[in-house]
């Protein structure tokens, strides 16, 4: 690198150590929700921590301050190196670090006290969607500012991922949150029926779509060719899976609403997209896990490759059974069951959370100025609790809800359903325990990385050789 | 959907596809000058990070073929194009029509030789209670409770008293159409001390300890603002659903402050009418399952065992 630009770096190692604190505190509440499961008397009577309350706690927690923060933080990384340019405003920049932190400390307020839109995914109040609003709109205005500043002529993909799920997020948030205040706290969403329906599964896949994939494929394009010392496998094949799956993502909501009062053709063309987007989204698994060609032997000697490639296998994993599970007929058995759940985490642990704790343990080092972390053993440590931990979570989800479709549909002779619905639940639950367990051991991974991360970037051990980057900005 | 809808999702539901197509054939296509395969393109971002521009699997480009057949062949069978309805004329309603009539024909002879028993016979055949409790469960156990002893709100089906009646035709009618029993709120014509009375007297009904001074006061309330229905004997009146008040059996609860609460706000009670979810012959085989659930065929089984 000639001239070596002053990067922003300060905003990336806050946004690096909000994504770790957030992720245990995320997942501790995750698997406090799953004990509540199998023990409903841990909600102790208190309204605040009954499982409806900490349910979306838990889902904003991990997608919005774990995903969000590693989202932010490493598309500042990414940009500035990309662009060769320095973020386009420090003060704008420190505003989107703390209004963010603003937004998930208000969120893990208002959700206990029961302050919802009954919105999934979106159930924040109006006050605080403006604020997230806002944020997101600085956030955009870094990001492409940095971009239209840039040193380099070829914008690189990472860019455009991490571009796409700037605008789209922006887009998909204010029309889903569109309400009408009849208090601070309460307020009247504009759609009704099926139509307030089809917004918020519109919405709630394309966050799926755009927050847990093109998102996350911006980080992967950055941090696996960096890690494997690789090039890219294919640009042809990163132009046309960028296309496609960003055209295609759009048109797949309905799928979460398959046999209901939603119109028949909306449901079918859910499920034509749904199938369509398969190899679009494997397109990015191909182009990442084949950028390890020729350098195969660094899966066995670098944990942080192995928790990136795995992350793609389960990315390839999860966008599989996905399409599969937009199929009506395959939906008519796993929709409402915990199925839909294993099938949710094998991408939010598998593929979001593995690909960010791989990132992170790269990024972290080369923020703090060292070598590499701490602990190479502890990352290998915490890969493979890690593994067995998704694993365990989802094959005892698959299983379970599997069941509970099949006992649901189960008749008698005299045409009388099998089973009770009490009967199901009775049956899921040694499956709730080893969920439970699963999810604990990916938390302990987590515990692992916090020591790992605290002992490299411990302040006593500080290398004064590398330039620090605030004495360069 | 009026022709413009109709139009404007042909058009981008083909439209997006086709770009598909189009996007993959114009990528695929190898460029003059580009570089070779084993070469990367020449950029290079942050040091060290530069792309080949290998082909596109093979095997993906299949994949990828063949779920945009498959999803236009399906927008031809099925609805999705705007208004038309697919070749197949299938639809989600008429699937589940045909689910519920294939269903009916695959029992109609078990529940015809059921009807053909009268509730009290039907009522000690074991097979025929069978498919009563789990027509029971499927159906009524939300709000009676799995073994019929009901909640608060909701009557105990497992014990001799009665609302509407407990005999066949009864019970079969209290299914079929439903029941709304309403108790007037009473507190704004009564006013406090009034209230505080009439309760006392309704608590005194079952044989309990009231100040004989509220229940004389009591009574006479109750007898120009409660006998209409609820009958000068306070035994009620089941042509109305008006509540016995005198066999310590609560529909919501018998304690002074719930009696007060509901001569106060009153009381609305659902039974939803279940006419239009099961057939005659399934509320026969459940009113003769309430009937032996309630003991009116007790001694029968009983003796045949």
């Amino acid at each position: 690198m000639d001239a070596t630009p002053a990067y922003n770096d300060k905003v990336v190692r806050q946004f690096a150590l909000a994504t770790v604190i957030w992720g245990i505190v995320g997942m501790a509440v995750g698997v406090f929700i799953a004990a509540q499961l199998l023990w409903p008397a841990l909600n102790f009577d208190v309204p605040w921590l009954t499982f409806s309350r900490l349910r979306p706690l838990h889902t904003n927690a991990v997608i919005f301050a774990f995903g969000g923060s590693a989202l932010i933080g490493t598309s500042y990384y990414v940009v500035q190196r990309t662009c060769g340019t320095r973020l386009l405003s420090d003060k704008l920049t420190a505003f989107t670090f703390w209004g963010w932190q603003v937004v998930i400390v208000a969120a893990a307020i208002t959700l206990p006290l029961g302050i919802t839109q009954s919105k999934e995914y979106a159930e924040l109040e109006w006050p605080i969607d403006i604020l997230i609003t806002l944020v997101w709109v600085s956030y955009a205005v870094v990001f492409f500012g940095t971009i239209m500043k840039r040193r380099e002529k070829h914008i690189y993909v990472a860019n455009w991922f991490y571009g796409a799920f700037i605008i789209t997020i922006a887009l998909l948030h204010v029309v889903n949150n569109l309400a009408i205040p009849v208090s601070l706290t309460k307020s009247y969403p504009v759609y009704s029926g099926a139509v307030d329906a089809m917004v918020q599964w519109w919405y709630g896949h394309n966050a799926v779509g755009f927050f847990l994939t093109a998102g996350f494929l911006g980080m992967m394009y950055y941090f696996v060719p960096k890690q494997a010392g690789r090039p890219i496998y294919s640009y042809r094949l990163s132009v046309v899976h960028f296309w496609a799956l960003i055209s295609v993502y759009m048109w797949a909501g309905p799928h979460h609403l398959h046999w209901t009062s939603l119109p028949e053709w909306v449901q079918s063309l859910g499920m034509v997209f749904s199938l369509i987007l398969l190899a679009p989204s494997w397109g990015g698994m191909i182009n990442g896990i084949m950028t390890l060609s020729g350098a195969w032997h660094k899966l066995r000697d670098d944990p942080i490759i192995r928790f990136l490639i795995v992350s793609l296998s389960f990315y390839g994993m999860s966008t599989f059974e996905g399409p599969m599970m937009s199929i009506k007929t395959v939906n008519a058995l796993s929709h409402y069951t915990d199925w839909t759940i294993g099938h949710v985490h094998s991408g939010a642990l598998g593929w979001v959370a593995f690909i960010t704790i791989g990132s992170m343990y790269a990024l972290i080092p080369k923020l703090w100025g060292r070598e590499q972390m701490y602990s190479v053993k502890a990352i290998g440590a915490h890969f493979w609790v890690a593994t067995i931990g998704v694993v365990l979570y989802i094959a005892s989800m698959w299983i379970a809800g599997v069941m509970q479709g099949l006992m649901w549909r189960a008749t008698n002779p005299d045409g009388t359903l099998t089973y009770s619905f009490v009967q199901s639940l009775q049956a899921t639950y040694p499956y709730y325990a080893v969920r439970m367990f699963g999810g604990f051991l990916f938390l302990a991974g987590m515990l692992i990385m916090a020591w790992n991360v605290w002992m490299t970037i411990r302040p006593q051990e500080r290398v004064a050789t590398e330039s620090a980057p605030e004495a360069t900005a | 959907m009026s022709s413009f809808w109709h139009w404007y999702i042909i058009v981008l539901t083909l439209g997006n596809i086709a770009a598909c197509y189009w996007l993959i054939r114009w990528t695929a296509k190898p460029r003059p000058g580009e570089a070779s395969a084993t070469e990367t393109t020449g950029h290079v971002w942050d040091g060290d990070l530069s792309e080949y521009n290998q082909p596109m699997p093979r095997w993906w480009l299949w994949l990828f073929y063949i779920t945009i057949v498959f999803g236009l062949i399906y927008l031809v069978l099925y609805p999705g194009l705007g208004r038309f309805d697919g070749v197949l004329n299938w639809s989600q309603y008429s699937a589940y029509q045909q689910e519920v009539k294939q269903m009916h024909e695959r029992t109609a002879s078990l529940y015809e030789s059921y009807a053909a028993k009268p509730v009290p016979v039907l009522a000690n055949d074991p097979e025929a209670m069978d498919t009563g409790r789990r027509l029971f469960a499927n159906n009524c156990s939300v709000c009676h409770g799995s073994d019929g002893r009901g909640a608060k709100g909701f009557p105990n089906l497992a014990d001799a008293s009665w609302q509407y009646g407990g005999e066949p035709e009864t019970l079969k009618q209290t299914i079929t159409n439903g029941r709304n029993g309403v108790m007037p709120a009473l507190g704004a014509s009564l006013g406090q001390s009034k209230l505080e009375a009439v309760a006392a007297y309704v608590y005194s009904l079952n044989g309990r300890n009231a100040p004989q001074e509220l229940v004389d006061r009591g009574k006479d309330v109750f007898m120009t603002q409660c006998v209409a229905c609820h009958g000068a004997d306070a035994k009620g009146n089941p042509q109305i659903g008006a509540l016995n008040l005198t066999d310590d059996t609560w529909r919501y609860g018998g304690s002074l402050e719930t009696i007060k609460e509901t001569i106060l706000n009153g009381r609305n009670g659902q039974m939803p009418a279940q006419k239009e979810l099961l057939t005659p012959e399934q509320i026969h085989v459940l009113a003769a399952y309430v009937y032996q659930l309630s003991g009116q065929a007790g001694q029968r089984s009983a003796s045949s065992e």
